[in-house]
This record gives structure tokens, sequence and C-alpha cells, in this order.
């Protein structure tokens, strides 16, 4: 049978061996790992597909308008799952890799918006838009390193839609955002009927596509600690094409003091691991150093000893080649905005 | 399972209808209201061809919910489409061989709206930048990125239309 003419759910059952990759898992050019996670073909399709029409399994819609009545429906509602900007959750439900039972869409929660600095923190609403945090003055202001990163964040389309508290409950290993709360060592605020629970980063990134968040739990607010204003910041990716996942990519901090030597170092990597990567090893290297080349390139040979997935994208080699260039990159461009030539 | 009453205004007329929650943005338009001019490619937010303005922004409209859409007004490639005759853009398309067999066309149509609106002397690399979430097959993007260089022109100087 011509595949055009079958129904989607066998389409994806065809199209599915195809995407396997070396290491078991899936991937899939333009939406990066999400097949890996819902490899497993939920076809408990309740109803037949109309051609043209409602590629999605049934689901109940609920639009709360506070921060509570969302905690209460995701505490209560069966198999339900959050819509922020459906960015990521939306294709996969197309596909019918998810199908939930009902649908909590957080757009209309007023409180989950907003950038907000204080006590040396930079907060921003769990449902800020990718293209306002792009554009905001405060963001280029107080945290550049995200302004950099929102650009290669998918398409303007998406980013008009899709959300910082999105991309972070996705963990998509290749997604940018969740490699600069890496880099900043960023707090995660979740809420749920019990409460709200700060979750610092490193506990939040629990694994492949996975989060610390429970079932009921959403992202209320993300805060990252400010560095001082005259830290430098550098991000570089490799995709192939502009606007695609990224192959790997690197984030970089560096805070240098008057004599030149590096007071503190992040530097986040993203795409080669299973969730964003620090690289302890090149930030202690560098940590206490005179800032130059040499020292730029020593720090940054750390990423030889990463072991990076294969997969029908690139090998781990490649990745673990491109994590050690874009560090370097990452790691100068964030030298010359500290003020040191390098 | 999923009914719910939505109200969308659309190139200025409001629909009001009741759905199924899962009905996409795109289908609605398409099946509900007719509006056949927002084509539909990927329909897992690839491709750009649904792409649509929402209250202004460009949306894949095969990304979202009726449901969602709620309360906002959404402009399609229809509501570009002056009476008796093309935009700027769209006749920058015409001149400058901007499409072939046109299903990619509506999409590039509505994001190249929102960058003239916001950028009115765009470079070619602001242009491909703001393609990229747009695939074209036919044309290499040359002539696509040619008409909205040629439009920006014609706006800037008011002589287009």
């Amino acid at each position: 049978m011509p595949v055009l003419t079958l129904p989607l759910v066998e389409i994806a059952l065809l199209a599915e061996p195809k995407l396997a990759c070396f290491d078991g898992r899936v991937r899939d050019a333009a939406h990066s790992s999400f097949y890996n996670y819902f490899g497993t073909l939920s076809l408990a399709a309740r109803d037949t597909i109309s051609p043209g029409k409602m590629k999605p399994a049934p689901f109940d819609y609920h639009a709360p308008r506070k921060l509570e009545e969302a905690a209460e429906l995701l505490a209560s509602l069966p198999n339900a799952k959050i819509l922020a900007g459906g960015q990521s959750l939306v294709p996969m439900m197309n596909f019918r890799y998810v199908i939930v039972d009902h649908l909590v869409d957080l757009g209309g929660i007023e409180d989950l918006r907003g950038i907000d600095v204080a006590e040396g923190r930079l907060r921003i609403g769990a449902m800020m838009r990718q293209r306002d945090l792009e554009l905001s003055p405060e963001i280029a202001r107080h945290c550049p390193l995200m302004a950099e990163a929102l650009r290669h964040v998918g398409h303007r389309q998406t980013r008009n839609r899709g959300t910082i508290g999105g991309s972070l409950a996705h963990a998509d290993p290749a997604a940018e955002l969740p490699a600069i709360c890496a880099a900043y060592d960023a707090v995660v605020h979740a809420a749920s009927v019990r409460g709200i629970r700060a979750v610092p980063f490193r506990k939040f990134s629990a694994g492949f596509m996975a989060t610390a968040l429970s079932p009921d739990e959403m992202i209320a607010a993300i805060d990252l600690p400010l560095w001082r204003a005259n830290a430098g910041h550098g991000f570089h990716e490799f995709a192939r094409r502009q606007g695609d996942f990224a192959l790997a990519g690197a984030a970089a901090l560096l805070d240098v003091d008057a004599a030149g030597i590096v007071k503190r170092a992040a530097l986040a990597l993203f795409g080669v691991a299973e969730g964003p990567l620090r690289l302890a090893a090149a930030e202690a290297a560098l940590t206490g150093q005179v800032l130059d080349f040499t020292a730029i390139r020593n720090a940054a040979a750390a990423a030889r000893l990463i072991e990076p997935i294969s997969d029908i994208h690139a090998s781990g080699d490649y990745r673990r080649h491109l994590a050690q260039v874009l560090s370097t990159r990452a790691l100068i461009d964030a030298a010359r905005r500290a003020g040191v030539d390098v | 399972m999923g009914k719910q009453a939505t109200r969308v205004t659309v190139n200025g007329k409001s629909h009001a209808r009741v759905v199924d929650a899962r009905l996409t943005l795109a289908d609605f338009l398409r099946h509900e209201l007719g509006l056949t001019g927002t084509h539909l490619g990927c329909e897992h937010g690839v491709c750009g061809a649904c792409t649509v303005l929402l209250d202004g922004r460009s949306t894949r409209s095969c990304l979202m919910f009726a449901v969602q859409a709620n309360g906002c007004e959404v402009t399609t490639v229809e509501g570009l489409t002056p009476d008796g005759g093309l935009s700027v853009l769209q006749q920058a398309f015409v001149d400058n061989h901007g499409l072939q067999c046109g299903f990619c066309t509506p999409g590039m149509l509505i994001t190249l709206t929102e960058l003239l609106r916001d950028n009115a002397e765009p470079s070619e690399q602001e242009v491909r930048e703001a393609l990229n979430g747009n695939l074209c097959r036919c044309t290499g993007y040359a002539g696509i990125v040619a008409a909205a260089l040629d439009a920006a022109r014609q706006l800037r100087a008011g002589t287009g239309g």
C-alpha cells in the first residue's frame, strides 16, 4: 500500500524504525529527540482519524486564570498535561506520541509572566515567550548570554509562542535555554497544590528529557543569580541549518578582575549529553589563572574527556570535537567581553 | 469529549464556534471558515506553510489549538490581500520570481509581513534569518529574498501598490 494512503498512525509505525539510531534511541531532524522518549507508540487511538482534521487524540481543554486553579486541576485530573507554548508538545500530540485526557493551558495566567530584577537575581516568569525575552531590555542588560542564546532557539514563529518554562520542562538535550540555566546555576520554582519549592538547576535536570518535576507540578518562575555587570559571556553552537537543533553548543561566563585573573568561570555544553553539561574541569582550570589564549585552550581541552552520544546526525567523536572548538570560541568571546584581549 | 466555545477574529471578522478542543487553528481556518489560503505542509511545525499572524505575531497555526486563539486576532494570507489587487509584497513576489508552485507562499508572505512591519530596512542576512522557519522546495529562496528586499525598498519609498 502506498504510504500516502495509510492512516497517520500506520505512517508513524512505518517511520519509526527508520528513526532508530545507533544507541537504540530515536532522533528526528526537526524535533530532535522527542521520539526517543516517546519512542514506543501509544497506539490506543480512541477514534478514527479523518484526513485533514484533528490529528491529536481527543482531550478536555482547561484554561485556568490563576496559578492555584492550575495546580488544583493538575492534582485532580487524571492523565493531564500542561500546555505552555506548545511548540514541542503539540507536534508530539499531532503524531499521537503523546495522548492526554486533559490539557491545562497556562497561557491565561498573568502571574506566570513578567521579568523582575531584585536581590542579585533575575526572575523570569515561566510563561514568558522566548521572543519577548529575546527582545527584552532587561534580559539584554542583565543576562546577555540568554539574549544571545535565544536567537538560536527554533525559529521566529516558534519563539513567538514557545516559553522558557516549556523549554526547561521539555528538557531536550540539544536545547539552548536549559544550558543557559545550567551555566547560571539557576533556581527553578516548581508550583503544585503543596505550594512552591525551589529546585537548584543541577537537581532539576534529571537525565534524558527528564526533570525533577512531579506529574502535578509546574514551573512558576526561574531565578538566575546575576554575575558582576562587567563579566563576559560567549555562546556558540553548530547546527547544519540555522534554526535546527544544534549538534553541539557551548555557553560561557567569565568574571575577570583588574589584573586579568579569572575570579569565576562557568562553561555549559549542550547537545553532547543527556542534559546540559557543566564542564567543571574547564572552570577549575581557568579560575585563579591569568586569562589568555593558552589558558582558554587548556581549559577547553577538558571537552576531550566527554563521551557524547552518537546518532544519525553526528558521531560522538564529531560532537566531542565540536564541544572543544565551540568551548574555545565561547570562552574567547567571554574573555573579550570581559575586557581581556585574547 | 472536549467540545469548547471559541471566538476568533479572523481578517477583521469575528467568528464564534463550538469546536473540538483538539482542532488545530490551521484546521479551524481551513475547515470551519473555508480560508484555504493557509496551507498545511508538515503539521508538526517544521515547514512554516501554515504561518499566520496571531495578534500581529507570526505563529504556526498547526501548533496551536483553535480554543487557544479564543479572543485573539488572526490574520491569514487572505487578510494580507487588498481588494482587487495584490499587496506590495505580493506583487514583488510576482516580479522577482518569488514563487513557483506556491505552496509555501502564504507562510512566506505572513513571515515577511511581520519582518517588514518591524524592520523597514532589513539586510539580506536579516531576511534570510527571518525566513529560516519557512521551507521552499522550488525557488532556492533567491527569488523570495529578492522579493522581500524589493518590497522593502518600495515600501520605504512609498512607491508600491
